[in-house]
């Protein structure tokens, strides 16, 4: 009786997602047929021209990606977790302070913070480093990340570390041995969103990094345009190839993304 | 939650002197806090400082290697004030901002109601919506710009079925606002939707049981439970598009790079352009646009704040 609405469902999704499947099929098309008028529909005859043009030219800026995007992960979990751990559970002094702050930070504009980072990194030569930018893109999941832990920790029941304080652990050992275990999911939503920011990341990228060798994927696809409009399968199919680890996240931990969405904004 | 507060009395009972417990705990708190209270200084409070002094001061390039630019008070703000684009920008930021954060708004609200119903499949359709905000905003934008181009677009080649002429959508002044504007609903869409659908989980399935009994359709159940209801979600969804759009530079940048003739130049673009996107670095003005942007963000997010604490008090 409610398969009309699930036939509905599918056509809103087909709608929304048309650019994707535009984005794969462009990918999949010949070099001969881009210009094709009308365009073609359907790969009917799919070559992988493009994305043998895309991984033999980006595949150093992939990996370039994987590496900033890890340590963007590494750093961001460093700073949040344990700051994440004394804002919900240690009371200290100026919690409220830090608080606007972290609601503060998320509202400056990208294009301030790029500009501020160029400044600083012009004089300490950390323009065009992948250091550089690994800092740079922390700064996107930091605020995020101590929101959420601090949520999460302050609903782990008192009863839980209040036994483990009776025992004698000191207060590194209980945030060791019992928090951050308990804690397993919030660190999954935050290491992936922050590991999809840094990899997503453009304005970064194109303003500390431009005039370095070794470059993101998303200036990677930049200069691709760029250099290159007429090869638009190439381009496509490195999009393509660039929005994995969007497509994975979606697929392997569509739970943790929709805890972290919601999360951000709304507070129950 | 509430258990919480009890916990500490219960930890350092009567047997120890309060005052050097209480200084130890206070240590130990800060020494969790520091490394998130050294990152917010260094790479947060430095950097804004660093910006609003670049707006108050004539850097050149040679002056930013040489660190002895000329201190100019306010005169930046004063140019960009009186500049012929300021105007043009902000009047096409407040376009794009208020026709993205309302059409977002409007298809994540219809979404999220036709989702709330339970239906086969409605989980996975639902999660597939989330797509367009997990890729990374180049990919996204060269798509668009792809999909948007004035002979070989897929747009174009559908409207032409129609029988509309060719559009040049990012190459006219007059349409390439709207073509980066139609490519950013697309992006906020998800957002809206998931926080929107959170919000109606949170409405009692009673309430519109009884308004079933009593008679009333779906619209007005939309009108007199969901619409009320869902108020403080709206707001605080509305405002996070807001503070959002108002800083989007990549999807525009890519685009059309506010082109042609600034047509899709907005105030964030500008700020991007003058710092960064011409061969000549101009970092002291693009700091003043920059920072009359956070005034605006933040005028919005203290609103989203004192919205916030009405919740907490309500």
């Amino acid at each position: 009786m409610r398969a009309w609405k699930t036939a509905v469902g599918v056509v809103l999704v087909g709608v929304m997602l048309f650019p994707v499947y535009w984005m794969v099929n462009v990918s999949l098309t010949k070099t001969s047929d881009m210009r094709a008028d009308p365009p073609h529909w359907f790969p009917w005859d799919p070559t992988f021209e493009g994305y043998a043009a895309a991984l033999g030219q980006q595949l150093p800026a992939l990996a370039t990606s994987l590496f900033i995007g890890l340590g963007a992960v590494a750093l961001t979990l460093a700073v949040s977790l344990p700051a994440g751990f004394a804002l919900a559970r240690l009371r200290p002094r100026g919690a409220r302070a830090i608080d606007f702050l972290l609601l503060v930070a998320q509202m400056i504009p990208a294009v301030v913070m790029a500009m501020g980072f160029y400044a600083i990194y012009i004089r300490l030569g950390l323009l065009n480093t992948v250091a550089g930018l690994i800092v740079a893109d922390s700064t996107l999941a930091v605020p995020f990340a101590v929101l959420l832990f601090r949520a999460f920790m302050a609903s782990i029941p008192g009863e839980v570390m209040a036994a483990a304080q009776i025992d004698g652990a000191s207060t590194w050992r209980t945030f060791r041995s019992i928090v951050l275990p308990l804690s397993r999911n919030s660190v999954i939503t935050v290491s992936l969103f922050a590991f999809l920011w840094a990899w997503s990341d453009f304005i970064f990228a194109s303003t500390l990094n431009r005039n370095s060798d070794v470059i993101p994927i998303t200036l990677g696809i930049f200069r691709y345009i760029g250099n290159n409009t007429t090869q638009w399968n190439s381009i496509m199919a490195t999009a393509v190839v660039a929005s994995l680890p969007a497509a994975f996240l979606l697929v392997l931990a569509q739970r943790y993304i929709a805890a972290g969405v919601t999360a951000g904004a709304v507070k129950d | 939650m509430t258990s919480l507060r009890t916990e500490p009395v219960a930890v350092s009972g009567a047997a120890r002197p309060a005052a050097p417990r209480g200084r130890a705990r206070r240590w130990t708190a800060f020494a969790f806090l520091a490394p998130l209270i050294v990152y917010l200084l260094v790479f947060y409070a430095y950097p804004l400082y660093r910006n609003i002094e670049l707006s108050v001061h004539d850097y050149t390039p040679r002056a930013f290697v040489q660190g002895d630019p000329e201190f100019t008070g306010l005169e930046n703000y004063l140019d960009i004030l009186a500049d012929d684009t300021f105007l043009r920008a902000l009047r096409s930021t407040a376009v794009f901002t208020l026709a993205s954060i309302a059409a977002q708004y409007a298809i994540g609200l219809a979404l999220a109601v036709f989702f709330h119903r339970h239906f086969r499949l409605a989980a996975p359709l639902r999660a597939m919506f989330l797509v367009p905000w997990l890729l990374p905003l180049i990919v996204s934008a060269s798509t668009w710009s792809w999909m948007l181009n004035s002979e070989n677009g897929i747009v174009n080649a559908a409207l032409q079925a129609f029988g509309v002429g060719q559009i040049n959508w990012l190459t006219s002044p007059d349409t390439s606002l709207l073509a980066v504007t139609i490519a950013n609903i697309w992006l906020g869409v998800p957002f809206n939707l998931v926080i929107l659908y959170a919000g109606l989980q949170n409405i009692p399935g009673e309430l519109y049981e009884a308004a079933g009994l009593d008679g009333a359709g779906a619209w007005q159940r939309f009108r007199r439970i969901t619409l009320p209801l869902l108020r403080p979600v709206s707001l605080i969804t509305l405002l996070l598009g807001l503070i959002y759009t108002l800083k989007v530079v990549d999807i525009i940048w890519i685009m059309t790079r506010g082109g042609p003739a600034d047509a899709s130049t907005t105030l964030a673009i500008w700020s991007y352009r003058e710092a960064f996107g011409t061969g000549q670095p101009d970092f002291s003005p693009a700091a003043a646009v920059g920072n009359l942007l956070i005034l605006i963000a933040f005028v919005a997010g203290l609103a989203h704040v004192r919205l916030q604490r009405r919740e907490e008090t309500a």
